[in-house]
């Protein structure tokens, strides 16, 4: 391999593309890790009351919930509304 | 006390039962006392990679359910004195391994040998999870590729809340990470992830690098265990990783491109 191939084939690769994808998920993964069993309960919950007035779509809602101290948990809860509807 | 060390990934192919039969092999080497345990129940393969396949009679199953004591169904490796294999069950009911059962087993080897390798199936299943659950320390072995990466992760999850030391509250089970199948070369043209690339991700810490080789292949193909074809360069990094599971610093070699012509004739590979 020459040296131009190397400069060449470090500036976009598959393997910075991989090493990317599986930092933003496994960081995902791991915050899902050691959170509540209940939390994908409360999702679901939550997304059914949301429902009973407007109408979105599963992936509009959010719910996470983060360790800030050991006293203090925040829940943090997400919901994007489409734009048409009222 | 033996020290109980599980060959673990998450995801199937990556090169448990290769690396649990060379770990093994290499630690037995240096004499102590070893036990290759297979936890693939139904799947049995690492008394082909061992080369003891016709010497099967019982198997792990067998001793728990008191069928057969360890003394029958253990197989004494020809090649290294020290060294032995316990063979799973070709049984198709996945549940047969029990906690109490695996303990009792893990327990009376403990008496007696001085390193306990457990293979562990793929998938995070119960097979799984009773070969990581009596562990101390841990070998994860992982692929550099993001299925077996983000797999490896999972398994880590499980090391830190599913085994004894963590429901008894005592230190984790130190975790290792092995990479294997590495292609220097590909790492090198930006098409596989670097050896740092998934230290970084995985955040554990680095037991070995084992080259992508044809010796593998050769080695599993005569039934045994690579780590002592010690001319191959995957040999020479499965040494190179036990020694420094045993303790030893060793530099890591393997990780570049080799310089073809006659260094590559003189090392092999």
């Amino acid at each position: 391999m020459s040296l131009l191939d190397y400069f060449r084939s470090t500036k976009k690769n598959t393997a910075s593309t991989a090493k990317e994808r599986l930092q933003i998920i496994v960081a995902h993964e791991r915050n899902r890790r050691n959170s509540p069993d209940y939390l994908p309960q409360l999702e679901r919950d939550i997304l059914a009351v949301i429902r009973k007035y407007v109408d979105i779509a599963d992936d509009q809602v959010s719910v996470s919930l983060e360790k800030s101290s050991d006293e203090l948990s925040v829940l943090e809860l997400n919901v994007t509304f489409p734009d048409d509807k009222k | 006390m033996a020290k109980i060390i599980v060959v673990t990934s998450g995801k199937g192919g990556v090169g448990k039962t290769t690396s649990s039969a060379a770990i093994g092999t290499g630690i037995a080497m240096r004499g102590f006392k070893t036990v290759i345990i297979d936890f693939d129940i139904g799947l049995r393969n690492l008394d082909l990679i061992m080369g003891c396949e016709r010497r099967v009679v019982y198997d792990f199953v067998n001793v728990i359910n008191g069928e057969a004591n360890l003394k029958q169904a253990m197989i004494k490796d020809k090649r290294i004195d020290t060294l032995f294999i316990l063979p799973a069950s070709q049984t198709r009911d996945k549940d047969a391994l029990s906690k109490e059962g695996v303990e009792r087993i893990l327990n009376e080897l403990a008496q007696e040998f001085d390193y306990i390798i457990c293979d562990s199936p793929a998938g995070i299943e119960s097979g799984a999870m009773m070969a990581l659950y009596f562990a101390d320390e841990a070998v994860v072995v992982t692929n550099p590729e993001v299925s077996s990466v983000r797999d490896s992760d999972r398994i880590l999850g499980m090391l830190s809340s599913k085994s004894r030391r963590a429901e008894q509250g005592l230190p984790g089970i130190k975790e290792h990470l092995l990479l294997t199948r590495y292609n220097p070369e590909r790492v090198l043209k930006g098409e596989m992830l670097s050896v740092e690339d998934v230290g970084e991700i995985l955040a554990i810490k680095l037991l070995g690098v084992i080259p992508e080789s044809q010796a593998v292949l050769n080695a599993s193909n005569s039934g045994t265990p690579v780590i002592l074809d010690e001319d191959s360069d995957a040999g020479q990094a499965y040494l190179d990783t036990v020694a420094r599971l045993l303790g030893e610093e060793v530099p890591f070699r393997f990780l570049n491109v080799e310089k073809k012509g006659l260094l590559k004739r003189i090392f092999g590979g």
